[in-house]
C-alpha cells in the first residue's frame, strides 16, 4: 500500500470495484446497479449522493449482503480490511453485520420491533457478539444510549418503540449500531424522515461518533446540501452507475461532471451572495429495465454528444482524490458554457 | 378530463397486468377453463341430449357404464343429467345470490360513505348487528319464514351475507370522497345520487368483482350446505347439495352418487376463488412489482 | 385502559338488547307460532284463551317481551313445543356435548395452522409455501358435509374402523375407548375445515411482519433466520391469534352445526336442525339469541385481550 495515502487518510477500509447488482421481478432484468466503485478509508465520511432510483440503497445493501433472494450481486473486488467478501458464504457475512459494520435506515419510525422493548432491541445485539451476561449487556445498553444523548437511559431501557419520538429512535438506532464498536456506519438516509431541527442534531451525532468512537461512515442521500458540512469525500451516483467522485472541497467548488454541475446548480446557495436561479434538472431518471447503452445521464445532458449516448465513457483522473465519467475535461465544457452551445450534438 | 384520461391508460395497464398475470398461471387458466365449459354445459342443458327426469325401476343404482356415464340413481335416473341440471340450479343460485348480496352490499356501503354522520351511524350497526349473528344460524332462522325452494334460497343468501361488501365498499368510498374530482362534482351541485353512480360506483368496480367472484364461491357452498341439511332446494328440483343429500342415504351401495356432485362443488369453487385471487392483482398492483430502491 | 374497556363493555349491552328484541319480534311475526302449536283447530274458544293465559299470551306484547327477557336472564329459556321439555335442560346437556368435539378440533387446527403458516410466511414463493397454499385453496373449498360423507363410506362402510353415528355405543356409555372411537370422525371432519382458514390467516399475517422494516433492520445487525422468525416475527403473529381465539367463542355453540347433525352427535347442532324442521320457535330463537350475545361478548373479550397483550394499546387512557 502506497505510505502516502496511509498517512493522509487513514488505512482503506472498504474497497468496492465494479459493483453490479441485478434484480429479477417477474423474469424482468432490473439493473439497479450497473458497476459502482467507491472507498472508504478510515475516518472518512463519505456521502453518497444521489436521487432516488440512482441505485445508492442498493449499492449499499449489497456491500452489507442485505439483499432479497431475486437479487444478484457480482463485483470485481469487495475487501473489507483485507478480508475479501466475496468469498464469505451467506453466514459469514451475516455475522460481520452489526459487529464489523453497521447500517441505519431511513424510518427510524417502522424500524423497531414494536413489541420489543427498547433495551431488548440493544442487549440482543450485544449478546449475540459479545459474550456478555444479561446484567452486563443491561449496562453497556445503557452506556450506548447515553452516548448517542437519549436523557436518563436507565429508564428508556425499559420503555417500548412508541414511547420515542421519531429522532430519538434514530438515536436508538444509532445506539445498536454503537453496541459492538464497528468500523464502519452505513447510514441510509437518516434524516429524511425526520423535523428539520431534528435531522440537524442527527448530523452533528454521527460526526462526534465519527471522532470519539472512529468510526468510518457512509452516509447516503439525496440532499448535497446536508453532507456539505458533514463528509470530506462526496460519490456522485447515478443510474447505478458513480458519476464524479472527490473530496468535498473540490465536489463544491470544482466539479467535473454535468449532472455533478446541474445538481449543485438544483441547491440554494445563500452563502455565495449571486443571484442564481434555482435550475432543475430536466427530465427523468433511466429506466433500470431498460438502461441506456452509453451514459445514463445523456439524454438529460445538456452537453451531451454521440458518443454519450453510444459507450460508456471512462473516468478522467483529475486530481488523486477526483475523477469524473464525462467524455468531456472540465475546459471543455466550460468553453461549450461560454459559447452558449449547450448542445454537444452536431446538427 | 385528464383525470379520467389517466385513469383511462391505468386501467389498460392493469388489464395487461392481469392478462400477463393469467398467462403465466396455469392453475388459473385451467380454472378458467374449467368454469367456461361448467357455465355452457349448465346453459346448453336443455337442447342436449340429456334427460333427468325419466325414471326406469328396472335400471336402479346402475355403476358407471357406456350407457349410463355416471351410473343412474335410486329411481333408476341417469346419474350425469342430473347432476349436470343440479349445475344448473347451483350455478343459478351462486349468481342470483352474488348479484342480490353485491346490490344490496354495494348500496349500503356507498351510501353509508358518501352521506356520513347519521346515516352511516345506523347503517354501520345494521351491519355489526348483522354481522355478529352467525351466518349457518341467521341463513337457517330466515328460512324459516319463507317457503322453501329455490326463491327464498336465492334471497336468504342474498340479504343476509352483504356485510363484508358493504364494510369493502364503505371503507373505499370514503377515500374517494375526498378525492378532488368527486369534492369538485359536489361543489358545482351533482346531486349525490349522480356522483355515486358516475364517480363512486365505477371506481369501487375492481372491489366489487373480487367480491364478486370470492361471493359466488360463497353463496354455492352456503347453497349446497342448506340443500343438504334439508333447508334449501326441495324436490323435485335439485341441486348439486340435495344430490348429495339424497346420495348420503345410499352411501353404502352407491358412493359414486356422493363423489360426482362433491367434486363439483370443490372444483366450482376452487376455480371461482382462484380467479377471484387474480384478479386482486388488478386491485393492487404492487402485488405484481417487487420491491426496488 | 380500565376505561377503555368499560366504555366497551357499556357500549356491548344495547347492542344485545337489540338483538333479543329482533329476535322476539321475528318469533312474533313467525306465520306460525307457539299458540298455534299447543292447541288444535276443534279446541273451543275458551279452551284457546286459557292456554293463551296460562302462557302469557294475552297479554301486550311489550309485556310478553319483558317477560322473555326476564326468563332469559334468569336461565329460564322456556319450552320446546314440540317436545314440551325445558329448553334450559337441554342444552345443559347439549352445549357441554358440542365443546367436547369442537373445542379439541380448533385448538389442535390452530396449532397446526401457525407451524404451517409461519412455515409457509416466512418462505414466501418457494416450494413449501406453494405446497401449503395450495392445500390450503383446495382445503378451502370442500364442503364440511363432503368430507364428512367421505370419512363415513371409507372409515365406517369400506374399512368399517370406526362407528358412523352418535357418541357412544349403548351400554358402553362410560367407556372412554368407544367414546374416542366415535369422536374420532367428527373430529377429523371439524378440524379438517377449520385448519386452511387458519392457516391462511397466519401465512399472511407472517408475509405482513416479513416486510416490515424491522426485519431489514434487525438483518443489518446480523440476525440470524432463526431469531428473526422466533424472536421478532412470531410475537407479532402470535399475539393478533391470541387475540382472534377470544372471537371464537360463539363457535363453541354453534361452530358444528353440520358436522354434528351427519354423524348425529347429540350436541346443539342437530338439536337446532330438528327444531328448525319442526318449527319449534322457542328453541331457534334461544339459540339465536344464544349465539349472538356470544358473538358480542366475543368481540368484546377479544379486545380486552389485545388490550390487555399489546404495549402500544396499554398506556391509552
Amino acid at each position: 500500500m502506497d505510505e502516502n495515502k496511509m498517512t493522509q487518510t487513514g488505512e482503506r477500509l472498504l474497497t468496492v470495484d465494479n459493483l453490479k447488482t441485478t434484480f429479477m421481478i417477474h423474469k424482468t432484468k432490473v439493473e439497479a446497479v450497473r458497476g459502482a466503485s467507491i472507498h472508504v478509508d478510515d475516518g472518512d465520511i463519505l456521502a453518497v449522493v444521489g436521487e432516488s432510483g440512482s441505485g445508492k440503497s442498493v449499492l449499499m445493501k449489497s456491500i452489507m449482503g442485505l439483499l432479497p433472494e431475486n437479487a444478484q450481486t457480482t463485483a470485481d473486488s469487495l475487501v473489507y480490511m483485507g478480508r475479501n467478501l466475496l468469498e464469505f458464504s451467506a453466514d459469514e457475512r451475516r455475522k460481520m453485520r452489526g459487529k464489523e459494520f453497521a447500517m441505519i435506515f431511513q424510518d427510524p419510525m417502522t424500524a423497531l420491533n414494536p413489541l420489543k422493548k427498547i433495551g431488548a432491541h440493544l442487549t440482543e445485539v450485544l449478546m449475540r457478539y459479545r459474550k456478555l451476561n444479561k446484567k452486563q449487556a443491561r449496562e453497556e445498553a445503557i452506556e450506548a444510549l447515553r452516548k448517542v444523548g437519549i436523557p436518563s437511559p436507565e429508564k428508556r431501557l425499559d420503555q417500548y418503540p412508541h414511547e420515542f419520538s421519531g429522532g430519538m429512535r434514530q438515536r436508538v438506532l444509532i445506539a445498536m449500531a454503537l453496541c459492538c464498536k464497528p468500523k464502519l456506519l452505513i447510514a441510509d438516509e437518516p434524516t429524511t424522515a425526520l423535523d428539520v431541527t431534528i435531522q440537524a442534531q442527527i448530523l452533528e451525532l454521527l460526526k462526534q461518533l465519527r471522532d470519539e468512537e472512529k468510526m468510518s461512515v457512509v452516509l447516503i442521500t439525496h440532499d448535497l446540501g446536508v453532507v456539505a458540512s458533514l463528509s470530506n469525500r462526496i460519490s456522485v451516483m447515478y443510474g447505478g452507475l458513480i458519476m464524479e467522485e472527490g473530496l468535498t472541497d473540490e465536489i463544491f467548488y470544482a466539479p467535473k461532471h454535468p449532472y455533478t454541475r446541474a445538481l449543485l446548480h438544483a441547491i440554494p446557495q445563500p452563502t455565495t451572495g449571486v443571484k442564481e436561479r434555482l435550475e432543475a434538472i430536466p427530465g427523468m431518471a433511466p429506466s433500470l429495465t431498460n438502461p441506456p447503452a452509453g451514459c445514463p445521464f445523456a439524454e438529460r445532458c445538456k452537453y451531451a454528444c454521440e458518443k454519450c449516448e453510444s459507450e460508456i465513457p471512462a473516468y478522467r483522473q483529475y486530481t488523486r482524490t477526483q475523477r469524473a465519467m464525462c467524455v468531456f475535461t472540465e475546459e471543455e465544457l466550460n468553453a461549450m458554457d461560454k459559447e452558449g452551445k449547450a448542445d454537444g450534438r452536431t446538427e | 378530463m385528464i383525470v379520467m384520461a389517466k385513469n383511462k391508460s391505468d386501467q389498460k395497464r392493469r388489464i395487461e397486468n392481469v392478462l400477463s398475470a393469467l398467462k403465466h398461471d396455469k392453475l388459473a387458466i385451467a380454472s378458467l377453463v374449467f368454469l367456461v365449459i361448467i357455465i355452457a354445459l349448465a346453459l346448453l342443458a336443455p337442447i342436449l341430449p340429456l334427460d333427468p327426469n325419466t325414471t326406469d325401476v328396472r335400471n336402479m343404482f346402475q355403476p358407471p357404464s357406456p350407457e349410463h356415464w355416471f351410473g343412474t340413481d335410486d329411481i333408476g335416473r341417469d346419474y350425469l343429467s342430473r347432476v349436470i341440471y343440479g349445475g344448473r340450479v347451483s350455478l343459478l343460485v351462486g349468481f342470483l345470490a352474488m348479484i342480490t348480496c353485491v346490490c344490496v352490499g354495494v348500496l349500503v356501503g356507498t351510501v353509508s360513505g358518501y352521506c356520513g354522520g347519521w346515516i352511516d351511524s345506523i347503517l354501520m350497526r345494521i351491519v355489526d348487528i348483522m354481522s355478529s349473528i352467525p351466518w349457518m344460524v341467521l341463513v337457517t332462522v330466515i328460512s324459516l319464514f319463507l317457503k322453501r325452494g329455490l326463491k327464498s334460497i336465492i334471497i336468504v343468501i342474498g340479504f343476509f351475507t352483504w356485510m363484508e361488501i358493504a364494510r369493502l365498499v364503505r371503507a373505499e368510498t370514503l377515500s374517494l370522497k375526498e378525492r378532488e374530482y368527486v369534492m369538485y362534482a359536489k361543489f358545482v351541485g351533482i346531486p349525490g345520487y349522480v356522483i355515486i353512480l358516475k364517480h363512486i360506483i365505477p371506481s369501487v368496480l375492481p372491489t366489487i368483482i373480487i367480491a364478486a367472484s370470492t361471493g359466488i364461491a360463497n353463496a354455492i357452498m352456503t347453497e349446497s350446505s342448506l340443500s343438504f341439511l334439508g333447508l334449501g332446494i326441495q324436490q323435485p328440483m335439485s341441486s348439486w347439495g340435495s344430490l348429495l343429500q339424497n346420495a348420503q342415504s345410499y352411501m353404502q351401495n352407491a358412493i359414486y352418487m356422493a363423489i360426482l356432485p362433491g367434486l363439483l362443488i370443490v372444483l366450482t369453487i376452487f376455480a371461482f376463488n382462484k380467479l377471484g385471487n387474480l384478479l386482486r392483482i388488478f386491485v393492487e398492483p404492487r402485488v405484481m412489482s417487487g420491491e426496488k430502491d | 385502559m380500565a376505561k377503555y374497556i368499560i366504555k366497551r363493555i357499556l357500549a356491548a349491552i344495547p347492542m344485545v338488547l337489540i338483538i333479543t328484541v329482533i329476535c322476539f319480534a321475528l318469533m312474533n311475526l313467525a306465520p306460525y307460532d307457539a299458540i298455534d302449536a299447543m292447541t288444535t283447530p276443534n279446541m273451543s274458544p275458551e279452551t284457546v284463551a286459557l292456554i293463551k293465559a296460562k302462557y302469557g299470551y294475552d297479554q301486550p306484547v311489550y309485556i310478553q317481551y319483558i317477560r322473555w327477557l326476564d326468563g332469559l336472564i334468569n336461565g329460564n329459556f322456556g319450552y320446546s313445543i314440540v317436545t314440551h321439555q325445558s329448553i334450559s335442560a337441554d342444552l345443559a346437556i347439549r352445549i357441554p356435548n358440542t365443546i367436547k368435539l369442537i373445542l379439541p378440533a380448533y385448538l389442535l387446527a390452530y396449532a397446526l395452522a401457525i407451524v404451517l403458516g409461519l412455515i409457509a410466511g416466512s418462505h414466501k414463493n418457494k416450494w413449501a409455501d406453494k405446497l401449503i397454499d395450495g392445500i390450503c385453496a383446495i382445503g378451502i373449498a370442500l364442503p364440511t358435509f363432503w368430507v364428512s360423507m367421505l370419512l363415513i363410506y371409507f372409515l365406517g362402510y369400506k374399512l368399517n374402523v370406526l362407528p358412523i353415528v352418535g357418541m357412544h355405543t349403548i351400554g358402553q356409555e362410560n367407556s372412554m375407548i368407544d367414546y374416542l372411537r366415535h369422536f374420532l370422525m367428527p373430529f377429523i371432519a371439524l378440524f379438517l375445515s377449520f385448519l386452511p382458514d387458519a392457516t391462511r390467516y397466519v401465512r399472511s399475517s407472517t408475509i405482513t411482519q416479513y416486510s416490515e422494516d424491522y426485519v431489514m433492520v434487525q438483518q443489518a445487525f446480523g440476525a440470524s433466520k432463526a431469531e428473526i422468525m422466533f424472536k421478532h416475527v412470531c410475537k407479532n403473529v402470535l399475539l393478533p391469534i391470541i387475540t382472534k381465539l377470544g372471537m371464537a367463542l360463539p363457535m363453541l355453540v354453534t361452530g358444528a352445526i353440520i358436522t354434528e347433525t351427519i354423524f348425529g352427535w347429540p350436541g346443539v347442532g342437530p338439536y337446532f336442525v330438528k327444531a328448525i324442521q319442526g318449527m319449534d320457535y322457542p328453541i331457534v330463537m334461544v339459540i339465536l339469541v344464544l349465539s349472538s350475545t356470544l358473538v358480542i361478548l366475543g368481540n368484546l373479550l377479544s379486545d380486552i385481550l389485545y388490550c390487555l397483550t399489546d404495549p402500544r394499546i396499554k398506556d391509552l387512557g
